[in-house]
């Protein structure tokens, strides 16, 4: 007699946890059953993301960079369950080998992306730049798992915390993902993970006054609506390409920061 | 009377002094009766046949009359912009381009007598800071911009510059030929052809600059400008033709922009309003600290969108700096812009000054401490006293919205931790100042200000290498420095990883 095996539980990955919505409600997806969130669950990933920007942020850009990379390396020691979830082995080695590239730039996208800057007067004056903050991203719809992980990294990597609209129709591979971010010692809250409807939450994601940019690459509502409502609070609106990978994708989600003062004796 | 003010007062303050008149001659400068608009390299009547009054806002005097663009007319601005892009300016050698705007930079600097006299003319700003700001960094930014005209593909590795076509621009009347300097500079050395829309009440300069263009030779259409209130802006806005729009201005009306360029995948850069916070700690020294705070709220006027508005002064020293700081604020002249001991002009117009009329009343009503000095005003002309708030919390009206006047609004603080969360507790985040003579301090501080440009010993200096532009709602995009030249770009990537 051969043995039952035991299914897993597929829900939200909130402030480091995983919660079932507080709706209580599912939906199924590729024959499982995944939360759908709600609003109310989308203003808790909010807020988790808030509280969580001064650790991750705050964290040296060697330490960022390790992290990142060690989510690649419980990516790697998942390869087969990811394969199940997506379009198989070659994206999930695409994925693993985007966060390794990812990695690198923590500590190295500042010297490329910031300047010092030889002002006409006796003062230093340099250019750095920092994390934009919480970051509402909409992943792709497919590929379900490299189209979020090509979308979330160069947003986590440069110290923003995320808020993630799974793939609607795939949301599987998130949830898998978010397991591998859990125990990769990224802060509790710097990724938040939401599955559900995305009518039900793009509109609040867009328009929520505590998200500072927005990547609506994977939107597949209302583009306009979306914009227009991100105008609301001046977010950063980015049309993220799922298959991009480069630096300036990190800079898209970074502020520039100029400091001056004087020189003298 | 204070310790400080008897000690003082038996020495000969400035406030004793009395100086006789400077004022800067006028016969350098003249004006058209009328001005039309600069369409396709000549002044052309407006389809509409409207015209309106362009005043000297310290004498309420008119100066001149400007044609109000239409949408007829920004459609053929529009248009003449599109086919010089098309028909020879994206033809001509980037170094060649470059030479076009280093002519521009000369000419500013061999006119910027004249300049300075109408910027101060038209806008209210006190002569020596259009002769010593406005008008050198105006020339500095296009001396600049020339020389990245031919070496674009080195500010951006691994990306293939390109320009985007028709910029069109929106700018404020604070700062009117600067802030057209920063709009045309990086536009045209990136490759771009542009219709730029003075402010409705500071057009004269924006006007005298075409002739800056015909000297220089550029070609016609390269540069179009369409005056106007904000009926123009918003058609430009609108107009398909445009590839980008790059405004400068209210948080408001940038807020308006953005919704309706919504969908449209046009590209946007906002530099919007800002309610700074300057911090002063204890340590800091505080005669230089409080000329910093002087500086930083009533340079022009506080019509800065960078302004130190808010003061943050360590409680251990808050009597010393108050005290200083009324008795500086006494010293300040306030008068005719052309006078060349003027430190405080006209406010620029009737409507905004109603509205520091309007909020600094809800100062008063909210349980502020107004402090304005004995100061004599002209009795024509649109003036506001220089005018410090104690005793503000941050609840209040003074200190959470955009004043754009000379008023300053104080609080208080103990520990750095409550001066980087009051600083950083508004919507906006475009400037910050910090006094201290700690530097470890100084750079805590300025890590965590959420701010585009943190200031340290020092405030309002500005510099065409050094990117500018604002976090949260103070907008997005950078002005100024390499930085500068990406909102002007096309970046495809040569060999983008994977796709």
């Amino acid at each position: 007699m051969s043995r039952l095996p035991v299914r897993k539980t597929y829900k939200l990955f909130v402030g480091g946890e995983f919660p079932r919505s507080e709706s209580g409600r599912t939906y199924e997806a590729r024959g499982q059953n995944v939360a759908r969130a709600s609003r109310k669950d989308l203003r808790d990933a909010v807020r988790a993301a808030r509280g969580a920007l001064g650790k991750w942020s705050g964290m040296t850009a060697y330490n960022r960079g390790q992290v990142l990379y060690r989510i690649a390396e419980m990516m790697e020691a998942r390869a087969a369950e990811f394969a199940e979830l997506s379009s198989g082995r070659a994206e999930v080695e695409t994925a693993i080998d985007r966060w390794v590239w990812y990695a690198g730039w923590a500590d190295k996208y500042a010297q490329v992306l910031g300047s010092s800057n030889p002002v006409a007067a006796p003062y230093f004056n340099f250019t750095v730049p920092e994390p934009t903050g919480v970051v509402g991203v909409m992943a792709p719809e497919r590929p379900a798992l490299d189209g979020l992980v090509a979308r979330l990294a160069p947003v986590i990597v440069g110290g923003n915390t995320a808020v993630v609209l799974a793939s609607e129709p795939e949301p599987l591979a998130s949830i898998e993902l978010a397991e591998a971010i859990a125990t990769a010692d990224v802060p509790g809250g710097a990724v938040n993970i939401l599955t559900g409807y995305r009518s039900e939450l793009a509109p609040w994601l867009a328009g929520h006054m505590d998200v500072n940019a927005l990547d609506v690459g994977g939107a597949d509502g209302d583009l306009p609506e979306l914009e227009r409502l991100a105008a609301e609070n001046v977010k950063r609106v980015v049309r993220g390409h799922p298959d991009r990978q480069s630096p300036y994708e990190i800079a898209n989600f970074l502020e520039l920061k100029t400091v001056w003062h004087p020189i003298g004796v | 009377m204070t310790d400080l003010e008897r000690r003082q007062d038996r020495s000969p303050v400035p406030s004793g002094w009395d100086y006789a008149p400077a004022p800067e001659a006028r016969d350098i400068l003249t004006l058209e009766e009328r001005y039309g608009l600069f369409i396709g390299g000549e002044l052309v009547e407006p389809g509409s046949g409207e015209y309106f009054p362009t005043i000297d806002p310290s004498s309420e005097e008119p100066l001149a009359e400007v044609a109000q663009a239409g949408k007829e007319d920004v459609d053929l601005a529009v248009r003449a912009a599109r086919d010089a892009f098309e028909n020879g300016w994206s033809d001509i050698s980037p170094a060649e381009r470059a030479k076009y705007l280093y002519r521009i930079a000369r000419i500013l600097q061999e006119r910027s007598r004249e300049f300075a006299v109408l910027e101060s003319l038209n806008g209210g700003k006190p002569i020596k800071e259009s002769r010593d700001v406005d008008l050198p960094l105006s020339a500095a930014h296009f001396f600049y911009y020339a020389g990245w005209a031919d070496k674009l593909e080195y500010a951006f590795p691994n990306r293939r510059p390109k320009a985007i076509g028709v910029a069109g621009q929106i700018i404020p009347w604070n700062f009117p030929l600067l802030m057209l300097a920063w709009k045309i500079a990086p536009a045209l050395a990136a490759g771009n052809t542009v219709v730029l829309k003075p402010a409705e009440t500071t057009p004269l300069t924006a006007l005298l600059f075409t002739d800056v263009l015909r000297q220089a030779e550029l070609p016609p259409g390269v540069v179009n400008i369409v005056t106007g209130d904000g009926r123009a802006g918003a058609e430009l806005v609108k107009h398909e033709g445009v590839d980008k729009i790059a405004f400068t201005g209210s948080t408001e009306v940038g807020k308006a922009i953005q919704r309706e360029l919504a969908g449209t995948g046009k590209k946007l850069t906002l530099e919007l309003g800002g309610k700074a916070a300057n911090i002063v700690f204890d340590d800091a020294a505080l005669d230089q600290a409080v000329e910093g705070i002087i500086n930083g709220i009533y340079f022009n006027q506080g019509h800065v969108c960078c302004a130190g508005s808010r003061l943050l002064v360590q409680e251990s020293i808050y009597e010393p700096v108050i005290e200083k700081l009324k008795l500086r604020v006494k010293t300040l002249r306030v008068g005719d812009p052309l006078d060349k001991n003027t430190d405080v002009g006209a406010i620029n117009s009737k409507q905004q000054l109603e509205k520091i009329r309007h909020l600094v009343k809800s100062g008063e009503e909210e349980g502020a401490e107004i402090y304005q000095p004995p100061c004599r005003l002209p009795d024509k002309g649109y003036w506001f006293v220089p005018t410090v708030f104690t005793n503000v919390a941050q609840s209040y009206r003074i200190a959470q919205e955009e004043i754009f006047g000379p008023v300053l609004s104080v609080l208080t603080f103990r520990t750095p931790d409550e001066a980087v969360e009051k600083a950083n507790n508004t919507p906006y985040g475009l400037s910050a100042g910090v006094w201290t003579e700690k530097g470890s301090r100084i750079l805590s501080m300025a890590q965590k200000l959420k701010a585009g440009v943190v200031w340290a010993n020092t405030y309002n200096r500005f510099d065409p290498t050094s990117p500018f532009g604002g976090y949260k709602e103070s907008g997005f995009g950078r002005e100024g420095g390499l930085h500068g030249l990406e909102s002007y770009l096309d970046l495809d990537e040569s060999e983008a990883r994977g796709g």
